[in-house]
């Protein structure tokens, strides 16, 4: 087990590099930086002082080196558009996106283990077969359609809401569903799939014989063993829930994240967007980690892969 | 007596060409048939737009602003679904975005399942040093943030329907190349591929002529679901306005102008979601039913 951690980590660490030399790339070999921040009417001089004044005229490997010397310690730089350094912006903004993202993984996995299990036990009855449609349903709507829709109804219809902003916990309930019901199927499905498999094995035949109560029987012995490849699911889901936070914040304007990114883009501020492309994947890499340990530790056999 | 029991005698029943018995477990397949019926629709809507379609989708006509469908009070029969703020019929605008939705999903679907399969089939038939290069590179595919790497770089590029294909089509790889290694690690053993080995066929005719034809199955299910994700990832790009630009019509980018009126005229955002759920929903239908009726028990 310690020697599959140790793997699983280092794999982690060079995944984390190669996406900070993925992330540097994708943004100096897409177009040339210093036209995009000089803007589309600057004249060619102007463009190369915007060059030489953010150190773009370097070779690249320089540039890299440097921006990836400084990262390693967390410091990304200065933004081209405030006067303060990234992190600064950064550590501003992150508990905002990682509050909506908690919050709406929290709402995700409290509706979606009950309606699984129950999907499980009254298997092809009416609660399994709305749960498919929740499920079905939920993956075909965008995203930024559900958020304005819910706005609409809540905010705008059923007065219940305030439409955006981020000040009381009231502006989170609307964000936090928009986001979390995006990752409630695959975990509702995931558990009832857990269970189903659980429910027919021989051990809970026995609990069943020594005539245990069916309550008993499900959340003791059988939840137990089918929630944990779920919660590791879980930290995979709210890796992807913060990257997709961009979508959800601005249409809430909610001040997190994924908002500093989008304004970052529209204002070509590229040391900040480079900076929330790795702190996301970094996320993401350190939840994934901690789901592959979990269902390593349940199963033996997934260290050997 | 005896003679006429010839006739009540059971005969050798021919067996069912694999063809029918396909079709009949597809009918059977509910959500299959659903989804198609969605597809089909819309896909003739596509390809019919410009018969379908009672107006232009570009004429604007600034005193035609803003018209509610035509089972609102204030509607036209004029303008079926309405107009936008511009004047446009919304009707002709949401046939048209249906060309640019589908067009998206295929074409995307079917750059990134070139580059996914190849590396997939790679991987899964070579092993060992092959198959952990390609495990990685899937592995930081999967920690980049699409939607964020998508806006980043349309924004530098500049947002296009052409920029939008080709960034989707170099992101939503991973999928495809999961689903085909894990595929061809199954089949890499089959006797089919030992005998042709034996027979000494070269590599490239035994991945494309004896182990490809067997992954179309899996692959067809899994293009279905890119296609899907694909056509949301555009409406999300568009709708945040570095996808298809102005003035072609997009889904996403509808609901994108009309997010500033849905407070008075929530139709402008509904109609242009609903219909943009619906394909998704058809897409994802017809996909998932495909799985079930070409697994092997076929389960429904």
């Amino acid at each position: 087990m310690l020697s599959y951690v140790f793997r699983r980590l280092l794999v982690g660490f060079s995944v984390m590099l190669t996406v900070a030399v993925v992330s540097f790339m994708l943004l100096h070999l897409s177009g040339d930086l210093a036209t995009a921040i000089a803007g589309p009417e600057s004249s060619a001089a102007d463009v190369e002082k915007v060059r030489v004044q953010y150190g773009l005229d370097r070779p690249m490997v320089t540039q890299f080196g440097d921006w990836l010397g400084a990262a390693v310690r967390l410091d990304f730089g200065r933004s081209f558009y405030f006067q303060n350094t990234v992190m600064e912006l950064v550590g501003e903004r992150l508990p905002v996106t990682l509050k909506l993202g908690g919050i709406a993984l929290l709402l995700a996995v409290v509706v979606a283990i009950p309606l699984g299990v129950l999907a499980a036990i009254y298997r092809d009855s009416w609660v399994d077969r709305f749960s498919l449609l929740v499920a079905v349903v939920g993956q075909a709507m965008p995203n930024f359609w559900f958020a304005l829709t819910l706005i609409l109804v809540f905010a705008v219809g059923l007065k219940w809401l305030p439409v955006a902003g981020n000040t009381s916990w009231q502006h989170f309930v609307l964000p936090a569903v928009a986001l979390g019901y995006y990752a409630m199927p695959s975990l509702m499905r995931l558990t009832r799939a857990g269970m189903l498999d659980v429910l027919g094995s021989d051990y809970i035949r026995t609990a069943r014989a020594k005539g245990l109560s069916p309550a008993r029987v499900v959340f003791k012995h059988a939840l137990r063993n089918a929630i944990i490849p779920v919660m590791a699911l879980a930290a995979v889901e709210l890796g992807f829930m913060l990257g997709g936070s961009v979508v959800i914040e601005s249409v809430y304007s909610l001040q997190g994240l994924g908002q500093l990114a989008w304004d970052s883009i529209s204002r070509n501020d590229y040391p900040v967007v480079q900076a929330v492309v790795l702190i996301i994947a970094v996320f993401y890499i350190g939840l994934t980690f901690v789901a592959d340990v979990l269902n390593a530790a349940l199963d033996p056999r997934m260290r050997t892969r | 007596m005896s003679s006429t029991n010839v006739l009540s005698t059971p005969l050798p029943q021919p067996p069912m060409p694999a063809w029918r018995r396909g079709l009949r477990r597809s009918l059977g397949h509910r959500g299959l048939v659903i989804g198609s019926v969605i597809l089909a629709l819309i896909a003739l809507a596509a390809l019919f737009a410009p018969w379908l379609s009672p107006h232009d989708p570009y004429a604007q006509d600034v005193t035609q602003r803003l018209i509610p469908p035509a089972w609102y009070a204030k509607g036209s029969w004029e303008h079926l679904l309405g107009t936008d703020k511009l004047g446009r019929d919304y009707l002709s605008r949401l046939l048209y975005g249906a060309r640019v939705s589908l067009f998206i999903g295929l074409a995307t679907a079917l750059i990134s399942g070139l580059i996914g399969t190849t590396m997939g089939v790679l991987a899964g038939y070579y092993g060992g040093r092959v198959d952990a290069v390609v495990s990685y590179i899937v592995t930081t595919r999967l920690a980049l943030p699409v939607v964020l790497v998508a806006l980043a770089m349309a924004a530098l590029v500049g947002g296009s329907l052409k920029v939008v294909i080709v960034l989707l089509g170099l992101l939503l790889w991973d999928r495809f190349a999961i689903v085909t290694r894990s595929a061809t690690q199954q089949l890499r053993d089959a006797e089919f591929i030992a005998a042709a080995k034996a027979l000494g066929a070269s590599t490239p005719y035994i991945l494309l002529r004896e182990l490809l034809p067997n992954l179309m199955s899996a692959l067809t299910v899994v293009a279905t679901l890119e296609m899907a994700h694909a056509i949301l990832l555009e409406a999300t790009l568009s709708f945040l306005g570095l996808g298809v630009q102005p003035p072609t019509p997009s889904w996403g980018l509808m609901v994108a102008e009309g997010k500033a009126y849905m407070f008075f005229q929530p139709w402008v955002i509904v109609i242009p979601g609903v219909v943009l759920a619906l394909l998704v929903l058809g897409i994802n239908l017809v996909g998932d039913g495909l799985r079930d009726v070409t697994a092997p028990d076929g389960r429904n």
